[in-house]
Parts: C-alpha cells; structure tokens; sequence
C-alpha cells in the first residue's frame, strides 16, 4: 500500500509507462518524450504534457488514454495541462526505443543540420540497412512520418521524422 | 502601448498569418492534384492551424480579457484579423499555392529560427517547434519550385506567374509595425529587418536555381486593406460559431 505522496506520483509514472502511443504502438507515451511531469498534492493529479507536432491530430487521443488510465487508478479529481516550452524533441527517444521502432520496420529519427535551407540527412532502409533510399513523400499517413523506398531492397518504408 | 499590448498585437499578426494560410491550404483537401500532394498540403493546413492555435492561446493570455483562440478565430471582423495580406489569396492553381507556400515558408524559417533566441520562454519554446515543422514545408516548396521551374514551358510560365502575381504582397509580410521596435530592442522578438534581408537572399537562390527571375518590385503596392478574398473566407469559418453562439460540438 503506498501512501506518500511521491509515491503515488510513481505510481503514475508506472502506470503512463504502459500507455502505448496509439499510431506506433512498439512505443511508449513515456518514451515518446510527451510528459513532462506529474504532481499529486493529495487530492488533485495534474499530468503535464507537451504536444509533438502543434496540429498533430493524436494528441487528443493521447490526452483521452491518460485520463482513462488514470480514471481505471481511482483518480477522478485529474487535470492534463499542456505546455510549449521547452519543444518536445525526437532527440528524448531512448536508444532501445529506436531499435524497436527500426525492428517494426519505421526508420528511426535522424539528426540533420540545424539549418533549415541545408540538404536533409539520408535514411537507411529499416529492412536492409542500405542508405540508397529514395523520398517519395514528406508527408505520409501520419504528420510525424514521411514515406520512401529503398533502392536496393525495394521494399517501402516509413521514416519517423527527426524533431 | 505596454510590452504585454505590443505582444498581443504581434502574436495576433503571426497567428493569423498561421490560421488564415492553414485555411487556405484546408481547401485543397480532395483536390490535390495527386494523393501524395494532397496529403502534403493538408499535414501542412494541420501544421499552421496548430501554430495558429499556441500563438492566439498566448495572444488571448497576454490580453488578459480571457478570450480564448477560438473567441479569436471565430468572433472578430475582418478588419480586426492581422494576417500577412499574401496569405489570403486565393489558391488560383497550384502554382499559386506552391508560390505562396514558398514565400512564406522562407519567412517562417527564418522567423522562426530567431524566434528560438527570444527572451520569453513562450515564445522561445513555440519558435523551436515551428521552426522544424517549417523546415519541412520549406524543402517540400522548394522542391517544387524547381520541378515546375525547370519541368515544361508550361509549369515554368505558370510558376514564374504566379510568383510575379503573388511579389506585391511582400514587402507587406516583410514590414516591421511600429510596436515591433521596443520588443525588438528588448530581445523579445526577432528584428524583422534582418529576415527581410536575408528572405531575399534564401527567395532568390531557390529562384535561380530553379531557372525563373525575381520580379520587379513593385512601385504602387496593393492597398493595405484585407480583399475581398478574406471576407468570403471569414463568412465560411465563422458562419457556424456566427449563426450558433457558444455551439460545441
């Protein structure tokens, strides 16, 4: 029975590490980077979390699975609040996280140049590993993936943007 | 004018330029003019309303009369909304929405890029996370600058027109209105004289890349006054929140 304050904030933790994202569901919501905090004063759980893409249409879907998760733990009295700063990143994406999003077969995010008028980084082929792959779309079913191919396997695959 | 009515007023110009260039881009949902670009130009209307919505969430915040984003969206005049006067025209083809997305999306990087510096966390954390939705619209339109640019006689006549229509509505978006200075001067926002110099150069490397010129600048600009094109938009965007007060859905 826990009964401290920090240890139920814990137990939340715990509870959010199982929430799997709704689009790529090798994944965490945990691991995704999207909350940043969790306080319990005793009476009211307030989960802080921050938005991966500003328009991405999930995160209502995010915010629902929590507050469903949290409502199965007893918290009833539970406000989700939103913030901007600092930007969520794929960056916070832990290394066996990204082997598993590679092994489901969506290449990992890759660290281009800062700079917006350079050339992007190449991606290899979750497949094969080769780097021949070719852009075929920017924007593919979801906001957060763009769409290639590779040109030495053939095989289609998503990319999961760097941000 | 005060530092928090200053902020307003700019977070206003910027989230409008954002949900009114989202709306536009709404438009072309079904008819892009191949799937892959229809999903492109929609991620994109996505993109710039989520933007649009931080700013005017902030904006409304600043104002301190608790009008939220969709008070702002749905409840002002034409004359009340600030948005770059170049976001508002029409998606004549797709030429004209290549060009616009592309003049804007130089700007926004650039803004953007700046905007990361600022002093006020808000805006820093919005500047960083815009800035590399951005950087994606930006090397998707200047791609496409280049393949119209250098495709046929026809794309290269459409693009290079529709740039040479959409130029008088620029040095509008690259202006700096009078509140900007003290904010500029305080660190707040970035110093729009310097993107406007450096739009140009990023404008025109993409422009001769892709085989076409920059038009001449014009000498009688557009008036300052929102088009018509605005209006009928408004009349579509708010008609329901207009005809129903406080409807949810």
């Amino acid at each position: 029975m826990v009964t401290t304050l920090s240890g139920i904030e814990e137990l939340v933790w715990e509870r959010l590490s199982l929430i799997p994202d709704p689009e790529i569901p090798v994944i965490s919501i945990l691991e995704l980077g999207i909350v940043r905090d969790v306080h319990y004063d005793g009476e009211m759980l307030e989960i802080i979390i921050t938005p991966t893409y500003t328009g991405c249409p999930a995160m209502n879907l995010f915010v629902a699975e929590i507050k469903a998760a949290m409502h199965d733990q007893g918290f009833d009295n539970l406000k989700v609040t939103t913030v901007y700063s600092p930007a969520w990143t794929t960056d916070l994406i832990p290394a066996d996280a990204m082997e598993r999003l590679k092994k489901y077969g969506i290449a990992p995010p890759v660290k281009g140049s800062d700079d917006p008028f350079a050339p992007p980084p190449a991606i290899h082929c979750p497949h094969c590993g080769s780097e021949h792959t070719n852009l075929v779309s920017q924007f593919g079913a979801t906001a957060c993936k763009s769409l290639y191919t590779c040109n030495d396997c053939k095989e289609p695959f998503e990319y999961f943007k760097h941000f | 004018m005060t530092t928090n009515q200053a902020l307003f007023q700019y977070c206003l110009r910027l989230g409008d330029t954002n949900l009114i260039l989202g709306h536009r881009l709404s438009e072309m949902c079904s008819r892009g003019p191949m799937l892959e670009e229809d999903i492109a130009l929609t991620n994109f209307a996505l993109d710039h309303i989520g933007q649009a919505e931080a700013l005017l969430q902030y904006a409304g915040k600043l104002e301190g009369k608790g009008r939220s984003e969709d008070d702002l969206s749905y409840l002002r005049n034409v004359e009340e909304f600030e948005n770059f006067r170049l976001v508002e025209q029409p998606n004549t083809d797709f030429a004209y929405v290549i060009a616009r997305q592309f003049l804007v999306d130089v700007y926004q990087c650039l803004l953007y890029q700046k905007m990361q510096k600022s002093s006020d966390e808000t805006l820093a954390g919005m500047g960083s996370r815009f800035l590399k939705e951005s950087t994606y619209h930006l090397r998707h339109t200047s791609g496409w600058m280049e393949r119209l640019g250098l495709g046929t006689d026809e794309s290269k006549r459409r693009i290079q027109q529709a740039i040479n229509d959409l130029w008088p509505y620029t040095p509008e978006m690259l202006s700096v209105r009078p509140y900007e200075k003290e904010l500029t001067a305080q660190g707040i926002i970035p110093d729009a004289e310097e993107i406007a110099l450096d739009w140009l150069v990023q404008v025109v490397r993409v422009l001769s890349r892709s085989g076409l010129h920059k038009p001449q600048d014009v000498v009688v600009p557009p008036p300052s006054t929102h088009s018509d094109h605005l209006v009928r938009m408004l009349a579509e965007m708010q008609y329901l929140q207009r005809t129903y007060p406080d409807a949810r859905w």
